[in-house]
């Protein structure tokens, strides 16, 4: 029987949906050490439908993230749900990249991995928002791309055929493989860790991570490249690789016109309704 | 890489499905017109599908001044690859300086994958664009009319501004609803560019086996007023006041996500960041907290009510009329009150 290797794009984000005032510096930019770090959600819907080509037809799956030492974190995680292999993509001279800088490095890295017949993204990150890196990582591989997986039907011959949302509706595609597939969060629901998983992979760490390199254990050792391993070049990458460039950054203000606060009663309510009425905001 | 064209058009891309515009191309359109008129160019809409070509007089009258029309039986589905494929080709051919794309499922599919293919920028969900100069803080060369993309991030909780100086052409997406559609003037005319642009079988890799639209029922972008719940309103069955209160003064029933996540209703009534923006006349969130999230799509509003047991949930700071209560109370008593209002 045919198998299907599958790599998967994680990325470790600041969880946005816990933002208040203590997090936010007085330039409107974010304190990322005040928030708590997360595995970005759509991205385990990734690694959950890697999983489920892996279960159902065979294969590997290898997951790569590129951020800091710290996001090393996502990647075991992934080992503890069932990923056979995992890469940390981390370099100073990719900060400040933005998607194309991003998409690019993330393309070397699957390059470098090779072999491959899915690649897997989630549709969307909580931080950046963007969903751009999945599509644009498509095109640097000069692959088809899928976008919103809802369901893997069926894969065989060289093809999948995947069930995918298209917003008012789902469109049933075939593609040829192989095909860089984006997974939103109806898509499945990721499984658990699983503890032998985690005994077996917890004490595993990048060399960055750690005081000293040369003392971690081979069997401990989790894989990680710099931009000149994954044979980038380094004009498309970080600030020198990125056409968008943030040019001010203000955290939301809120307008507050007059407030009226309106009594809690019936005839406050009635009193309400009449001025808008006389406002001609009931028309 | 394509050159930087101060003369190059603004363009947009002009979505159909089934061969219908939807409505942000054509809110794209008036933004398009208005930027082009500030830098002094024309607009243009590149118009891929099959048999769509009666779509132009529409575009024309929107402000557009030429359609690139690109008829493919090839295009009638839309994937990403051919789609991407005709536009990188016609950015190519023409320089456009700004390209400008809706932010829907299609447009933020193959918009990055065009990006992507001529190393140009893409920035997301844009919720406002002008043309301003900047100053580079390290070199102080100054740039001369560029684009200012102006777009939320961070889940909402920050407002960024960027720009491309350098690599052109600018590129965004702007999410539906964000820009106003602008009156048609049906005597506007404009000329239909006819390109031939040749699909390689390698693009046609992804074929569409079945298709399933739903028809949209809900109308929350064109309501006058919008009546939301949100989590606080506690369960499905007493989300019946909710549309209630809306049937009484017909308005659209509108949601938070929570309310969305908790099954009280269904994902299309969402209103905020990842939903529907909406402006009505009128506003009414009840039991809903008011995150940044949800506020980024009914901020602009033209006047707010907020019910809310908390009288320190956020959303009272942005509202015009504030009732600290319980919505089980109140809304039975504002139904009654409408119902029963006098007439001007
Ligand atoms: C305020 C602000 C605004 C920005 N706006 C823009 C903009 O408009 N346009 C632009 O081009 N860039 C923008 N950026 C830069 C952008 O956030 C980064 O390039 C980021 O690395 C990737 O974009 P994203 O977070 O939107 O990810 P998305 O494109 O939303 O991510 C989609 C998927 O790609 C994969 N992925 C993304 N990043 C990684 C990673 N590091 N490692 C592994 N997998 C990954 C994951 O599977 C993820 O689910 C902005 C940054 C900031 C701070
Ligand atoms: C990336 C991202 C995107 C998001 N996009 C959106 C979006 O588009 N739209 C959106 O809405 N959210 C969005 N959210 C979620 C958002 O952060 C909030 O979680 C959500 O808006 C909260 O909904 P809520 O106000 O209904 O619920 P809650 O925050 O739980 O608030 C319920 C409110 O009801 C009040 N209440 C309870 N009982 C009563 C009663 N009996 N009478 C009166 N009041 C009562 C409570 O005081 C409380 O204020 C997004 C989040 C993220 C991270």
């Amino acid at each position: 029987m045919a198998s299907y290797n599958s790599i998967v794009l994680v990325k470790q984000v600041p969880d946005t949906s816990r933002i208040s005032g203590d997090a936010m510096n007085s330039d409107g930019t974010i304190k990322r050490s005040a928030l708590p770090a997360i595995f970005n959600p759509e991205d385990l819907c990734a690694l959950e439908a890697a999983l489920e080509v892996k279960d159902r037809f065979g294969g590997t799956v290898t997951v790569v993230s590129m951020g800091p030492p710290k996001a090393a974190d996502v990647l075991r995680e992934c080992l503890y749900r069932g990923a056979d292999r995992a890469i940390l993509v981390t370099d100073r001279a990719a900060a400040g990249s933005d998607t194309l800088a991003t998409s690019y490095i993330l393309s070397q890295a699957v390059k470098t991995v090779g072999n491959f017949d899915f690649v897997f993204c989630g549709r969307q990150a909580i931080d950046g928002d963007t969903a751009q890196t999945g599509p644009q990582c498509a095109e640097k591989l000069g692959i088809p791309q899928v976008a919103y997986l809802l369901e893997i039907i069926d894969v065989k011959d060289g093809k999948a055929t995947l069930k995918r949302s298209i917003g008012d509706g789902w469109e049933i595609v075939r593609t040829t493989l192989p095909a860089l597939v984006t997974v939103v969060r109806d898509a499945n629901e990721p499984r658990p860790c699983s503890s032998i998983r985690v005994m077996r992979n917890k004490h595993k760490r990048v060399p960055a991570e750690v005081q000293d390199p040369a003392a971690l254990a081979p069997e401990d050792r989790l894989e990680q490249w710099s931009l000149a391993d994954i044979d980038a070049d380094l004009d498309r990458c970080g600030f020198a690789g990125s056409p968008t460039k943030v040019h001010k950054v203000t955290s939301i203000v809120l307008k507050t016109e007059g407030h009226t606060s309106i009594e809690a009663t019936e005839e406050g309510v009635r009193a309400l309704v009449a001025e808008l009425v006389k406002d001609r905001a009931l028309a | 890489m394509t050159k930087k064209n101060p003369q190059g058009e603004v363009w947009i891309f002009a979505e159909q499905q089934d061969g219908k515009l939807n409505d942000v191309a054509l809110e794209l359109c008036g933004k398009a017109r208005a930027l082009a008129d500030v830098l002094g160019v024309k607009v243009g809409a590149v118009l891929p599908g099959y048999q769509v070509a009666g779509l132009a007089p529409t575009l024309f009258a929107h402000g557009v001044d030429r359609v690139y029309l690109v008829d493919d039986p090839n295009l009638r589905y839309f994937t990403s690859s051919p789609y991407a494929f005709v536009m990188e080709t016609l950015i190519d051919k023409y320089a456009p300086q700004i390209v400008l794309y809706g932010a829907t499922p299609l447009g933020r599919d193959f918009g990055p994958r065009v990006a992507s293919a001529i190393r140009a920028g893409l920035t997301a969900d844009c919720v406002e664009l002008e043309i301003g100069d900047v100053v580079d803080a390290k070199t102080k060369e100054e740039y001369k009319n560029l684009l200012y993309q102006i777009r939320p991030a961070f889940g909402g909780n920050i407002v960024a501004t960027i720009v491309n100086p350098e690599r052109w052409p600018q590129m965004a997406t702007v999410r539906e609803g964000v820009f106003p559609k602008q009156e048609p003037d049906a005597t506007r005319g404009g000329e239909i560019v006819e390109e031939k642009i040749a699909l390689d079988p390698s693009l046609l890799c992804v074929e569409v086996l079945e298709r399933m639209v739903q028809e949209r029922t809900v109308d929350l972008k064109g309501a006058r007023i919008v009546v939301s719940g949100g989590a606080g309103v506690g369960s499905k069955e007493n989300f019946q006041l909710i549309r209630d209160l809306a049937d009484a003064l017909g308005g659209a029933v509108g949601a938070s996500r929570a309310a969305v996540n908790c099954g009280y209703i269904g994902a299309e009534h969402m209103v905020g960041q990842t939903g529907v923006t909406v402006r009505p006349a009128l506003y009414i969130a009840i039991g809903i907290s008011g995150a940044i999230q949800h506020i980024a799509g009914m901020q602009d509003s033209a006047k707010i009510i907020a019910i809310n047991s908390d009288p320190k949930a956020p959303i009272f700071s942005i509202a015009r009329y504030g009732i600290v209560g319980d919505l089980n109370q109140i809304v039975p008593w504002l139904i009654k009150a409408v119902r029963e209002r006098p007439t001007e």
